[in-house]
């Protein structure tokens, strides 16, 4: 075990409210929003795998959602609107045995950020990304956001939204994420057991959270009734298989619009992770490089060698 | 007979002119001769005129020289158009003949490929030759390549014509090529080389006066870059991680770093846009790992507000700046100095970021190592701000200037040991940003470390990184970031390193000013503008643009009555900075400015300095 990080495989038992700031545990979200739910499940997931506060770093972007940083006990980054994917990819690259975890908006990650979410994704970095969809601006107010319904009105879409939403499983799929699930605020049991899997998993997992706005998407749904597609009779594929998790996806992605909420595991997929690729191919360390500024034995490589070989 | 030779290259991009001159560079300096290079090439991958310059004589070079006096013109093989003179790029095949001619030197020797050059193209030849009193020796390269080996060996031909025309030994070039190559690829090469070599000195009566210098190095030396430099600087300094998008002329840099790193267990990244390479840098950095990225002034555009996250955080992070001619596209393999302003004040908000220049590969690699220093001791982006001609620009330094310790050290770190006693909120999160912090660096402590977490934030936050918009909380916090830089001006001046370069007489009674690359190209002028009798003129380049250096900059213009500040940019951006700074001496600053996309000759600014500074008395 490393002596100089060493909250990080502490292997004990972590309550749920260990990840509750006493600086501020009563989060500042309006009454009813659905970004407390993600919260709520995402201590019961992050106790259950026995993950201890130190050892996880959560990397936020900019909106509501992302001030999940300051109501969430551990290492905390709440850094730019749209670009908590690259920092929060590198830090697990830095230190693969961190608990990463990246969180935002749906503008945030889907909008601004897209890029980077289209990226990391095909990269297979082995963090969470959570997105909480609740289909609008929340932060600045009410604006369309990516995963707005046509015809969302707002001040600033004062006819509706001429565009229709983009479809966030689907791009994920696309992109290359080799976990992606949809769950709501109001399923709590649902969520926690998404995201524990989505921890467990080897690779990029992308959780499309739904969370309503009460405030700025009043037309909205609450999210229900909901529908587990695992659990219905109804659908019936197989999240291993790309082709009916794309069929599924879409369907999925269609219902919401006439207002019908499906959730579940739409993607599982068990290629290696890219920290698993890099190492394979010698372009990355097996031991976290992070614990090497603390290592008194070890003895750095020196330019001088270069320039004797290369240069004289 | 002149002491040093200018030889020039010249052939279409992807004819491998770059490491032909690279190595015939080389073989100078182990031959004891002194090099500077300088690099002409289009933004295009294959065709395209470009050369090499080498400078190369026996006393020490600081700058390109004053035009040139070899031209190896080889044609340029993947030149479109021949004969088609109303084509827009005109007739590519004899551009590396025809564009080089205007530089050429009167008493230049010209070699050209009559392979691929008909000399019939080139309007107005002979009486061109007649008037410079040019010696000229066409040489069907190709043809000697072609019986040996391949086409592509003419280079190598011509290298042989070279040395022939010089006079100059041949065993360090073969050296050079047995290490390069092996089996028939070499002995090809070897037989083109002497076979020209040979013919050469055989059938041509030699008119010309340039003979092989001669030199000697009183130790042994190495041939880098500058980009070579900051490289070698930053793997000292322990950084082991890089990310980055390829734009020229950071590229170099870049490409360096990601040959070393998997050679010493770092990680380089190639990611999608240069904000998620600033940004890659900033997560590395705050999970342990030294850390940099970069870009030329495009990039760096999109890298603006992970700079300002960076200045917020207080991340330490360096990134390069490569400078091109811009505007937008600009010019990109053209050099510039017109991001200064860029730099210093891209991102929302007053900045906390240093900024230095270095002028020469010795500063490139020392200034290296002091961003990585300031940024991880002071824990704040360092920017290491250069140009193409800097990175591009090869010059023999001696290895032993390398051999030097390496310092992974992070003193703006808190050690896992010291956290328990460190002040933390009563919540239990660590204080990372408290206020009494001294000399304003509140110690960062590194996620996986007992008793560090804190919340880190782009948004204004309290000592445990809550965020608040609290008025008394703010000012702390904003007092307590600007007071970092008294401590890092007087930790640059602490260390034994160049940076701000005063140079030439004391008593002159005028000054040069400038900054980054220039330096050497100063040095030579006012070398020559002292030649010839009393002390006329003395400089002083400066390296540090933030902090800047009042002080120094204040007691040189003191002591001058006149100053001309050269940089190569059109509206004077560094002579701006220095009225910001030290508006009182706003009339005794003289600009002399160029932005054609090259950089400065020696000539130039001797030229320059008559015109404006004496032509003013
Ligand atoms: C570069 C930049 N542009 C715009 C903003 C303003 N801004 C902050 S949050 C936000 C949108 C928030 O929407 P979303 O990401 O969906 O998060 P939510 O508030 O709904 O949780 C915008 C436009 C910003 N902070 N930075
Ligand atoms: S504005 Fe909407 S998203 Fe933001 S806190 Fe309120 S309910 Fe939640
Ligand atoms: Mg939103």
């Amino acid at each position: 075990m490393n002596t100089t990080f060493s909250a990080i495989g502490e292997n004990r038992t972590v309550e749920a409210n260990e990840f509750t700031p006493e600086i501020e545990p009563q989060p500042t979200w309006c009454p009813g929003c659905g970004d407390f739910a993600v919260l709520n499940a995402l201590k019961k997931a992050v106790s259950e795998v026995g993950r201890s506060p130190e050892e996880v770093l959560l990397v936020t972007g900019v909106g509501c959602s992302s001030k999940i940083s300051s109501y969430f006990e551990c290492y905390g980054f709440h850094s730019l609107h749209g670009r908590s994917l690259p920092i929060a990819r590198a830090a697990k690259l830095a230190n693969p045995d961190l608990l990463v975890i990246a969180a935002g908006g749906d503008g945030d990650g889907y909008g601004i950020g897209g890029n980077h979410f289209m990226h990391t994704a095909r990269e297979n970095h082995d963090i969470v990304y959570i997105v909480f969809n609740n289909e609008v601006f929340g932060l600045t107010k009410g604006q369309a956001s990516p995963t707005s319904l046509k015809g969302h009105k707002s001040k600033e879409q004062p006819l509706g939204s001429a565009k229709d939403p983009i479809r966030p499983l689907s791009m994920g799929l696309a992109a290359g994420a080799s976990y992606i699930a949809r769950t709501a605020a109001v399923n709590p049991s649902q969520a926690k057991d998404i995201l524990v899997e989505a921890i467990q998993h080897e690779g990029f997992s992308h959780i499309d959270f739904l969370t309503q706005c009460p405030t700025w998407n009043k037309d909205a749904k609450q999210y229900v009734p909901y529908v587990d597609v695992q659990k219905s009779e109804e659908y019936d594929f197989d999240p291993r298989n790309r082709v009916e998790a794309a069929q599924m996806m879409y369907e999925t992605e269609t219902a919401l619009s006439d207002g019908k909420i499906l959730t579940g595991r739409y993607f599982i997929d068990n290629r290696p992770s890219y920290q698993q690729e890099k190492i394979s191919r010698g372009s990355m360390p097996k031991e976290p490089l992070a614990y090497r500024y603390t290592d008194q034995n070890y003895k750095w490589e020196r330019s001088f060698n270069y320039v004797k070989n290369r240069h004289t | 007979m002149d002491s040093e030779i200018i030889w020039r290259i010249a052939g279409g991009s992807g004819d491998g002119i770059v490491s032909t001159s690279e190595n015939f560079a080389k073989a100078l300096m182990r031959s004891g001769l002194n090099i500077f290079t300088h690099r002409h090439y289009p933004s295009r991958i294959r065709g395209g005129h470009t050369y090499a310059e080498i400078r190369a004589g026996p006393s020490e070079l600081k700058s390109r020289g004053d035009g040139y006096n070899f031209l190896l013109a080889l044609g340029d093989s993947f030149g479109r158009n021949q004969k088609i003179d109303s084509a827009y790029y005109g007739n590519e095949r004899i551009k590396p003949l025809t564009e080089n001619l205007d530089d050429l030197n009167e008493g230049g020797v010209i070699v050209y490929d009559t392979g691929i050059i008909d000399i019939e193209d080139v309007p107005n030849f002979s009486e061109l030759v007649a008037e410079n009193n040019w010696h000229v020796y066409p040489i069907d390269l190709r043809a000697i390549a072609k019986e040996e080996g391949r086409d592509i060996m003419r280079n190598t031909a011509g290298v042989g014509a070279t040395a022939a025309l010089l006079e100059m030994d041949l065993s360090p070039i073969e050296a050079l090529m047995k290490a390069a190559m092996k089996g028939p690829i070499f002995e090809q090469n070897l037989s083109i080389l002497r076979n020209t070599h040979k013919m050469v000195s055989d059938t041509f009566e030699f008119t010309h006066d340039i003979r092989f210098p001669t030199g000697e190095h009183s130790e042994p030396q190495a041939l880098v870059s500058g980009s070579h430099s900051i490289a070698y600087g930053a793997l000292d300094e322990g950084c082991r991680f890089i990310a980055g998008y390829p734009m020229t002329p950071w590229t170099a840099a870049f490409t360096i770093m990601c040959g070393l790193l998997p050679d010493v267990g770092g990680i380089s990244e190639q990611v999608e846009d240069e904000i998620a390479a600033a940004a890659l840098a900033i997560g590395a950095s705050h999970a342990g790992v030294k850390a940099m990225s970069g870009s030329a002034g495009g990039g760096f555009s999109l890298m603006s507000e992970p700079l300002g996250l960076a200045e917020m955080v207080e991340e330490p992070i360096v990134l390069l700046e490569a400078q091109r001619a811009g505007p937008a596209t600009g010019m990109p393999t053209k050099t510039e100095q017109a991001d200064l302003d860029h730099v210093l004040y891209t991102s929302q908000g007053d900045s906390t970021r240093v900024i230095l220049a270095p002028g020469d590969p010795k500063e490139a690699y020392e200034q290296t190592r002091l961003a990585f220093q300031i940024a991880y001791g002071y824990n704040l982006p360092v920017i290491l701000l250069y140009d193409q001609k800097l990175g591009g620009e090869l010059r023999n330094i001696p290895v032993s200037f390398f051999d030097r310790e390496p310092n992974p050290t992070m003193p703006g770190t808190i050690a896992e040991s010291d956290l328990p006693n460190a002040p933390h909120h009563p919540s239990g999160k660590y204080h990372r940003y408290r206020y009494d912090a001294p000399n304003g660096v509140s110690p960062r402590s590194i996620p996986g470390q007992k008793h560090g977490r804190f919340h880190a934030s782009g948004n204004e936050h309290t000592p445990e990184g809550h965020i608040s918009e609290d008025p008394i909380n703010r000012v702390i916090q904003v007092d307590r970031r600007m007071s970092k830089f008294s401590a890092i001006r007087d930790y640059i001046d602490s260390q034994d390193i160049s940076t701000n370069t005063e140079y030439g007489p004391d008593s002159a009674p005028y000054g040069i000013l400038t900054w980054g690359s220039n330096k050497g190209t100063i040095e030579e002028a006012i070398d020559r503008l002292n030649s010839s009798g009393d002390p006329i003129v003395k400089g002083l380049s400066v390296s540090d643009i933030c902090p800047f250096p009042t002080q120094q900059v204040t007691s040189f213009l003191d002591s001058v009555s006149k100053t001309l500040v050269v940089e190569m940019n059109v509206t004077g951006q560094f002579q701006g900075l220095v009225k910001r700074h030290l508006g009182a001496y706003g009339d005794q600053l003289y600009g002399l400015l160029k932005y054609d996309g090259n950089p400065f000759e020696p000539a130039e600014i001797v030229a320059g300095f008559e015109e404006k500074i004496i032509g003013d008395n």
